[in-house]
């Protein structure tokens, strides 16, 4: 856990998500977002939590992403709105982060380094997920087929009569 | 490395989706926004797994884990939603949704 290693994923993901949020064109911001995410990938695996970083990569780069790009092709025709660019926003962002930065720095118990851990396998997650977090994995698993089911019925063609 | 910069890094990932969440106008560039605030919260319930007392109790990863299933849930029926809108109005300029103002 160097502090260089930690410096360049940073820069990179907050460069990344910047221009995700700033581009004008869909298809470049639609890139931004998935070098973005695999910068916090990277973040999950610096932090020792190797899974979760797997999961984000395989779940936001692999689905996600695919799918706003195939949104972003589907409704193609009306491509850049020349929307103006709402500055109100960006002095709400901006507050926000001065008073995040504000509370984070003013609590003195977090100025701390990680204690060595051992690592956490995914023998060891996939036990703990079938004993202790079964009946929330069984409710992903509802959550997730409703979803599917929802998704397909919002996107099906209309019959006309 | 302390969990204080690893805290404002999250705050500033938070930020910049609820700037895209605020100014854009494009409903998918909404979708990016809100994807990267809930990326950001995960990264802090990883951060503080880490720097518990308790790092046996793997508590924060697994919340971190169910929040990315709930996530891709969220992003496909928001998707799904806007291809809707968009065969519907023509358009996916969320300012321009105002049917219901009356």
């Amino acid at each position: 856990m160097s502090i260089f290693s930690f410096v360049a994923i940073a820069i990179l993901t907050l460069a990344a998500a910047l221009a995700a949020a700033t581009l004008p064109k869909l298809i470049h911001a639609a890139l931004s977002f998935a070098v973005a995410f695999v910068g916090i990938a990277a973040f999950f695996f610096l932090l020792g939590a190797e899974f979760v970083g797997l999961v984000q990569v395989f779940v936001y780069v692999g689905a996600v992403a695919v799918l706003i790009v195939f949104t972003i092709l589907l409704t193609r025709r009306d491509a850049d709105p020349p929307g103006k660019f709402n500055w109100g926003g960006v002095v709400v962002a901006m507050a926000v982060f001065a008073g995040l930065v504000w509370a984070i720095l003013r609590t003195p118990t977090l100025a701390m380094a990680a204690a060595p851990i051992e690592a956490l396998t995914v023998k060891r997650i996939g036990e703990i997920l079938m004993t202790d977090y079964v009946w929330p994995l069984q409710c992903v698993g509802v959550l997730l087929t409703a979803a599917l089911i929802g998704a397909l019925i919002l996107v099906m063609e209309e019959k006309r009569e | 490395m302390t969990l204080s910069i690893l805290l404002v890094v999250s705050a500033a990932l938070f930020c910049i989706g609820l700037l895209a969440a605020l100014s854009r106008r494009h409903a998918i560039f909404i979708l990016i926004g809100i994807e990267m605030m809930l990326a950001a919260a995960n990264l802090n319930f990883v951060a503080f797994w880490r720097f518990s007392p308790q790092p046996q109790q793997p508590t924060g990863v697994m919340v971190a884990i169910f929040s990315i299933a709930i996530a891709a849930a969220e992003a496909a029926v928001g998707l799904a939603l806007v291809i809707a809108v968009y065969r519907h109005y023509r358009t996916t300029n969320v300012d321009k949704l105002d049917q219901l103002k009356g």
